[in-house]
């Protein structure tokens, strides 16, 4: 298809699954397929642009309601197609700029969307299927909590393009009445603020940071060192617990989350304590 | 209002034991049977914010997250309460792991024969923009283990007002078991405030209250079918609603699981204008027999 803005969720959705086009009856800005990865099949998904959206608010690659409403129904035909079957992997191919701000999405209440793709994506994991997301570009607030942040490995590109974040910039800035250079200041300082994905990865969330040569266009070599850093993800996942726990206990988390650490083991002292 | 014994009486709404002018703790407390309760990690534990204080700003002893385990009506239950006083009730490190750690208390001892439910006061912006991308790490962290539990136990939420609920916590009420609101409160992924930063004043004038209630608004989100109960500002109609769901059996079938309903429903909208909230409600409002 021409015409379509370049965008690195699109190009690496091509890249890895062969496919560029919605699943029948579809919005075009959600990409579904099932592809060979290693010796089985995954069920890859992506959020892209559709300038021609019905939602206006939601044109841009945000996550809004027809996304997020689609991303749960196909996430959802996976753990009913393998209720009995081995439990095939899911690949979340993140690059989201964020949820949808949009009148419309409040009154028909966008948080019960963003709420439904949640919860087919976090029991999906439950039910033992290997949930991965590969964040390629943008990562950012209610985009990635409906699309990837339930995922029990997140893979990120280390490289500037990839921002994961609590709320993009602009609008932090806007919003906390601070200037984009000042944010960009104290995120150096304090890191949960950083926009730079290296400090993000020391944070413990992420299960990998990947160095890919020109992340913008997908070569073999690189399709080939992705697929491979999936496959190992995958494996990974498998022969670990289906909730998140490898975030909490990562060496990032023991290091830079140390009162929440203390949170939890006070919690369990006293919860026992309680009987 | 004068009864036949020539005593006057106020009108009802004078009557009421607000709970909305009850802090965090208190709102909690008071829904719990006398006597039954422990706090836990609380004020005189410490465990508070590292980020606020490295930005010059008061971090508070509780973090804003008010962790209360005992019993309602004699069952075993966590209640969770979210200081809308504090930093808008915005999840932090702190907050955000003292929530999810007793979420997942509650599964553990469920998943082992002793059932305990959880009731949810959010009163919150969703994430702390000082503490961001651990805000929203812990908000992931507390969607799935409230999952977890609601296959053991029910997950109720109550959004009382002021503040509402929003962000990445309107996630958490969508996922919940049951929603218990008062006209006061909010329901949203974004406010008004954000979307016109966002969007422009064109998309939503956030000074427009009217506008605001009309869509987020506690009488909506009932009447539209996205939450389950309305109650007035009154701790004994709170606290009725609270157990009438503690003894309910679970739904048949989640809201946040109801996906081809709701996407038929999305797919049925004229997006060319503005959408009517009283349209939505008619459309989708609760029809005889459901729920």
């Amino acid at each position: 298809m021409s015409g379509q803005p370049r965008v690195r969720g699109r190009e690496w959705f091509q890249a890895l699954t062969g496919v560029n086009a919605p699943m029948e009856q579809d919005p075009a800005s959600v990409l579904t397929a099932d592809a060979k990865l290693g010796d089985e099949v995954a069920r890859f998904l992506c959020v892209v642009p559709d300038p021609q959206g019905r939602f206006p608010c939601a044109r841009r690659g945000e996550v809004g309601l027809e996304e997020a409403y689609t991303l749960a129904h196909r996430v959802r035909e996976v753990g009913t197609r393998d209720a009995d079957a081995k439990k095939a992997p899911i690949v979340a191919i993140v690059d989201v700029k964020s949820q949808a701000y949009g009148r419309r999405e409040e009154t028909a209440a966008i948080f019960l969307a963003a709420a439904a793709a949640g919860d087919a994506y976090a029991t999906a994991r439950m039910e033992g299927h290997p949930l991965i997301a590969l964040v390629v570009g943008h990562a950012i607030s209610g985009g990635f909590l409906t699309h990837g942040y339930q995922a029990n490995r997140i893979l990120a590109f280390d490289d500037a393009g990839v921002v994961i974040h609590a709320m993009h910039k602009e609008a932090a800035a806007r919003i906390t009445l601070r200037s984009v250079a000042d944010l960009e200041r104290i995120g150096h300082e304090i890191l949960p603020m950083s926009y730079d994905v290296k400090d993000f990865a020391k944070l413990g969330v992420l299960s990998h940071i990947l160095h890919v040569e020109n992340p913008d266009v997908p070569s073999p070599a690189t399709v080939a060192q992705v697929r491979q850093a999936l496959i190992a993800s995958i494996a990974d996942a498998r022969s670990g617990s289906t909730d998140l726990v490898n975030r909490i206990e990562s060496a990032g988390a023991l290091e830079w989350r140390k009162a929440g650490q203390a949170a939890r083991t006070l919690m369990k002292e006293q919860w026992e304590a309680a009987q | 209002m004068t009864t036949t014994d020539g005593v006057i009486e106020a009108p009802a709404f004078v009557r009421r034991n607000t709970f909305i002018e009850l802090n965090a703790r208190a709102r909690a407390q008071s829904l719990m049977d006398p006597g039954s309760w422990r706090e836990l990690v609380g004020p005189f534990d410490r465990i508070q914010s590292p980020w606020l204080a490295a930005q010059n700003i008061a971090p508070q002893f509780d973090d804003g997250c008010v962790v209360l385990k005992g019993k309602i009506a004699g069952k075993s239950v966590v209640v969770i309460a979210l200081d809308g006083g504090f930093q808008a009730g915005s999840m932090g490190e702190v907050s955000g792991a003292k929530m999810a750690t007793a979420l997942d208390l509650a599964a553990a001892d469920s998943e082992h024969g002793k059932q305990t439910a959880a009731v949810l006061l959010l009163e919150t912006g969703g994430v702390r923009l000082q503490e961001a991308n651990l805000g929203l790490a812990v908000i992931a962290e507390i969607i799935s283990s409230v999952l977890r539990l609601r296959q053991y136990a029910p997950v109720i939420t109550v959004i009382s007002g002021t503040v509402g609920c929003f962000g990445g916590m309107s996630l958490v009420a969508g996922l919940s078991s049951y929603v218990i609101m008062t006209p006061e409160a909010r329901l949203g992924l974004n406010g008004a405030e954000v979307i016109e930063q966002e969007s422009g004043i064109d998309e939503f004038e956030s000074s427009d209250r009217d506008l605001i209630w009309a869509i987020d608004g506690g009488e909506q989100r009932v009447g539209m079918g996205v939450a389950d109960l309305l109650v007035n500002d009154d701790s004994g109609e709170i606290a009725a609603g609270v157990r009438r769901f503690l003894n309910s059996e679970p739904p048949r079938v989640y809201r946040s699981q109801q996906v081809d309903l709701y996407r038929e429903r999305i797919a049925a909208l004229d997006t060319s204008a503005q959408i009517d909230p009283h349209s939505i409600r008619e459309a989708w409002g609760r029809k005889e027999g459901a729920r």
